[in-house]
């Protein structure tokens, strides 16, 4: 099973917002098991959501090359809850991208009905943390295509973002890594 | 824009109770950041921008933490900060109170030297310059 908790972006605009949307349905494990008799989707993994929203919305500011990971949840407040068959939607802001780490508020609807709302950090893993990427470059690039975030993803000025050299595979250079160094 | 010393800490206290959820009585001027209220290195990004947004400043996040000054071998001897090195942290941070780091100056104990005191301290500053 993949750890992917939306199922694509409907808006990205670099280092500013993203939206994305998730549809939930009762053949999902975590859905059917999560409260038995009365399917709904966990709240905990509506913070996952956001989480991979706005995680991939910051590391886009570097072309994915830093490593960016949720480090705390400040807040997170839920109003409502969301069944099988509706759809979630996950809208992402930025509020402060520093070198060390970045600070993002999200809202949660689901039929236009507010869900939820949070506030989390980022942090952007240095030197200290060693130097191997969290995902290959190759990996990560089709799991973005696979969230469409080409699609609709652009940058401040609205035009259309495309796969950065790091993940494309490229050093600084312009040559190609080989593939074990991927 | 003016504020009051307490208008300050009524400020930065709330601040700290929202990023580090510790209770208002725990956030006293003299307490440590880190020892004495558990603020971790991702707790000064979530703290630093709300004092921004509450106090309508800009923090350059070197006034804090003179990285640049603690990894210079121009200013570290042996783990320790030199003389040369305290004199520039005093510049930095003139608002901070180095009374008890310049005993043993240790380059590892830097990161527990500021308290509330001293954020509002440089928040006053701010304010004050702004």
């Amino acid at each position: 099973m993949r750890w992917f908790w939306i199922d694509r972006f409907v808006e990205f605009v670099s280092g500013d917002r993203a939206a994305s949307v998730k549809n939930v349905v009762l053949a999902e494990e975590a859905v059917d098991d999560y409260f038995p008799g009365f399917p709904h989707f966990p709240q905990s993994l509506m913070i996952e959501g956001v989480a991979q929203t706005g995680g991939l919305l910051i590391a886009e500011t570097s072309g994915f090359e830093q490593r960016v990971v949720l480090a705390k949840i400040s807040s997170a407040r839920f109003e409502s809850i969301v069944r099988p068959g509706q759809q979630i939607r996950y809208e992402v802001q930025v509020q402060d991208l520093q070198p060390a780490g970045a600070i993002v508020t999200a809202s949660v609807q689901c039929d236009q009905q507010p869900i939820g709302s949070f506030e989390l950090a980022f942090a952007i893993l240095g030197d200290r943390f060693g130097s191997v990427p969290l995902f290959a470059p190759s990996e990560l690039l089709r799991c973005i295509r696979l969230l469409r975030l080409y699609d609709v993803g652009v940058d401040k000025l609205g035009n259309r973002l495309t796969p950065s050299p790091y993940l494309l595979g490229q050093r600084t250079d312009g040559s190609r890594m080989l593939p074990e160094e991927e | 824009m003016t504020a009051t010393t307490e208008e300050v800490f009524q400020k930065v206290q709330e601040a700290l109770v929202e990023a580090l959820g510790v209770d208002e009585e725990d956030v006293k001027p003299e307490a440590t950041m880190i020892r004495d209220l558990g603020a971790e290195s991702i707790d000064f990004l979530d703290i630093l921008f709300r004092l921004e947004k509450s106090f309508s400043i800009k923090i350059p996040r070197e006034e804090l933490f003179p990285e640049d000054i603690l990894t210079d071998s121009k200013y570290v001897a042996d783990g320790k900060v030199t003389p040369d090195g305290l004199e520039m942290l005093r510049q930095r941070m003139p608002w901070a109170d180095f009374s008890k780091f310049q005993a043993n100056p240790r380059v590892q104990d830097f990161g527990d030297l500021l308290t509330v005191q001293d954020l509002c301290n440089y928040v006053q500053s701010k304010v004050s310059a702004n």
